[in-house]
């Protein structure tokens, strides 16, 4: 038979016994639907991890710093590639050279100085780290009063939580509760700073008279690497305080105070590096302590941290947390698969049931279509048919009930997260591949349901399918 | 040896010529049924041979039978063998879905084999709705329908009454006439046998007991002969 012939046959003799084969498809739709909702969940927590995981920037940045540093991560790589003394530094040239390998989003200069700011006529002083545009969509950034900066060299600044109290006056005791960031910042946002820096500025054309009795001749390639240092002043607005620690993990060498990573640039701040490189780097090159390097996905963070090291630098990544957190994922992933296929499994037995019942009480008409000319495989097809719509009817019911069972719970813990007062999630992700596996699930379960019974339909005896009344 | 063989047809030999309209006769478990099954190819000999149209029905495969039930051979029975869930002209059609006629053609011909049994304006309502005699009609419309060469008729007149009865055997007739069909019926109605069938087979206890041919009656000659 067609297959169009067998699709309205099967639909026709479900409408039938409507009651029994609408149960027996309620069935197959609530398995499907704790299919659908089982994966769904762990995809939607998958991509959430994933995703903060990402905002992090804890999984997808290399940090690249000089072997110069003499500050080494790892150390097999001291006993490889050229000693410090040989090795590159880490200049701008160096920077762009990261930035244009495959994969790299962008390799920004880590600018961090300690220095001293005047608020209200009172000195302060902090580290004052700069910090790329991109670093906007940072999680840390979750909960900050007022805005990030308007332009990448706005004379602006974005306080922590605890310099902003420091600054009120309001350090509170160690184990005291810490202070609502939006009490904190109300008298702070627009409020003008003033920040004290050492200025590296190329040197006058003469360098001072040395007296040849005290030194070695200095050969010519080192006249250019003589520079002054200016004391300077610089005006910020402050446009932000944030709640949380943007670098925490950087542990004692955290930042207070942000600026924006072009005006940090713009004004050549003293780095620790510039005197260590003095004898390297040309006057008007910025010398680098750090560079962070941005991969498009944590995937690639070890081809990049290869070729980088390539280059002669060391690298530094959280790869290897991130890879098994990808392990717990896929199994977890994988139980909840298994859990919500049992339901459907359990579903499927009951279209063995509906199916094995309707040849009982079809076998006479089973008996008639043979008589007429059905062959064997005519009747096993149109059972096969009737558990295969069976399958698909309470796939596409299931999907539909799998994602309204997931907005409900969605919504659900959102507003109970809202109550608790945290950040709303996305706890329920059901991509289109979802949709079509699950209905295909659905359908080859139910035709392998369809087996038994189809087989025996078709197996039976016409001449006493028509004498059984 | 634990099943015991019943032999509801033993020996039995017949030849049937291509339009012959012939009677099988005999009382209930005589094997007159049992015989008819074995030429629908609903059943095979355990022994023997049954040859249509030089093929050995006993030593076709179960896909061949279905395909020689649904294209040479025609069926009536007692009960009229409607399926309740169907309308008629669906029941009509459905040898056509098995022989996969296209559907266009199908609703045509399910038209066609209606009007001839006089339906075609009950085409859209179920068996249960139709009286027995409306019903035997249209399952001859679906015997028709593949245009078959052997109409079986297994007791076609069993259910009704002698007017419709006699109705429904006119029609038979008038396939085997006009047609050209075969016509194999089973039935216990000596009387019935003798007016339309021009053979008379009878069984008992599974054996052959008489074969004859029956000389056109004088009724039946008035009758014929007053319609035409």
């Amino acid at each position: 038979m067609k297959i169009p012939d067998l699709t309205e046959l099967a639909l026709r003799n479900l409408r039938e016994s409507l009651l029994r084969n609408s149960l027996t498809t309620i069935g197959i739709s609530v398995g499907v639907a704790s299919l659908v909702a089982m994966l769904s969940l762990g995809i939607g927590l998958r991509q959430m991890f994933s995703q903060r995981l990402a905002k992090s920037g804890l999984f997808d940045t290399v940090l690249v710093t000089s072997r110069r540093d003499l500050r080494n991560f790892d150390r097999n790589d001291q006993h490889n590639g050229p000693t410090p003394g040989e090795s590159r530094i880490l200049d701008e040239a160096a920077r762009q050279e990261i930035e244009r390998l495959p994969n790299v989003l962008e390799a920004y200069p880590d600018i961090r100085f300690v220095t001293e700011l005047r608020y209200d006529d009172k000195p302060h002083l902090t580290t004052i780290s700069a910090l790329p545009s991109s670093a906007k969509a940072n999680d840390a950034f979750e909960g900050m009063q007022g805005d990030f900066f308007s332009s990448e060299t706005a004379p602006e600044a974005i306080l922590q939580k605890s310099f902003a109290a420091e600054l009120l006056g309001k350090t509170s005791a160690p184990g005291a509760p810490e202070a609502n960031v939006a009490e904190l910042a109300k008298p702070l946002l627009g409020e003008e700073l003033i920040m004290r820096y050492a200025q590296r500025a190329p040197a006058p054309s003469q360098p001072l008279p040395l007296r040849a009795s005290e030194a070695a001749p200095v050969d010519d390639s080192l006249a250019g690497a003589a520079y002054s240092v200016i004391s300077r002043e610089q005006k910020l607005k402050i446009v932000g305080v944030s709640d949380l620690d943007p670098e925490s993990m950087r542990g004692p060498t955290r930042a207070k105070v942000f600026l924006p990573l072009k005006l940090a640039e713009s004004l050549h701040v003293m780095q620790p590096t510039d005197l260590r490189e003095i004898s390297r780097a040309a006057s008007d090159q910025p010398v680098y302590s750090s560079v962070s390097v941005r991969v498009k996905n944590p995937g690639q963070v070890q081809s990049v941290e290869r070729a980088v090291k390539n280059m002669g630098f060391t690298t530094f990544s959280i790869l290897d947390a991130s890879r098994g957190l990808q392990q717990v994922f896929t199994v977890l992933f994988a139980f909840l698969g298994i859990f919500g296929s049992l339901a459907l499994i359990v579903a499927s037995i009951g279209i063995v049931n509906t199916l094995v019942m309707a040849i009982l009480e079809r076998r006479r008409e089973i008996g008639i279509m043979k008589a007429i000319g059905a062959s064997d495989g005519d009747v096993r097809a149109i059972f096969f048919a009737e558990a295969g719509a069976m399958g698909i009817l309470g796939g596409v019911v299931g999907v539909a009930l799998g994602w309204a069972i997931g907005q409900v719970i969605n919504i659900g813990t959102n507003i109970y997260l809202k109550n608790q007062s945290f950040p709303p999630v996305h706890l329920w992700a059901v991509p289109w591949w979802l949709v079509v596996f699950a209905i295909a699930f659905a359908f080859f379960v139910s035709l392998a349901a369809g087996l038994y019974p189809a087989g025996r339909a078709a197996r039976l005896d016409p001449v006493q399918a028509l004498r059984y009344e | 040896m634990g099943e015991t063989l019943i032999r509801a047809v033993d020996g039995v030999s017949v030849e049937i010529r291509a339009g012959e309209f012939v009677a099988l006769l005999g009382s209930s478990g005589s094997g007159k049924s049992s015989v008819l099954n074995l030429i629908a190819g609903l059943d095979r000999p355990t022994s023997g041979s049954v040859v249509v149209q030089d093929r050995d029905l006993a030593k076709l495969s179960r896909e061949e039978l279905a395909k020689y039930r649904l294209h040479v051979v025609g069926m009536v029975f007692q009960s009229f063998n409607l399926i309740a869930s169907m309308t008629l002209a669906e029941n009509v059609e459905l040898p056509l879905r098995f022989a996969e006629v296209d559907r266009s053609q199908r609703a045509n011909l399910a038209r066609e084999a209606l009007e001839r049994v006089g339906l075609r304006a009950r085409m859209h309502h179920r068996p249960s709705e139709l009286s027995g005699g409306e019903q035997q009609r249209a399952a001859l419309a679906r015997a028709l329908i593949n245009r078959p060469q052997l109409l079986l008729a297994d007791e076609p007149t069993g259910n009704l009454d002698s007017h419709t009865g006699t109705e429904i055997m006119d029609m038979v007739r008038q396939f085997n006439r006009e047609l050209g069909m075969t016509v194999v019926m089973v039935t216990h109605e000596r009387a019935l046998a003798e007016r339309y069938a021009q053979r008379m087979i009878f069984l008992a206890d599974g054996k052959l007991i008489d074969d004859r041919a029956i000389t056109a009656s004088v009724a039946d000659l008035r009758e014929h002969g007053g319609r035409q």
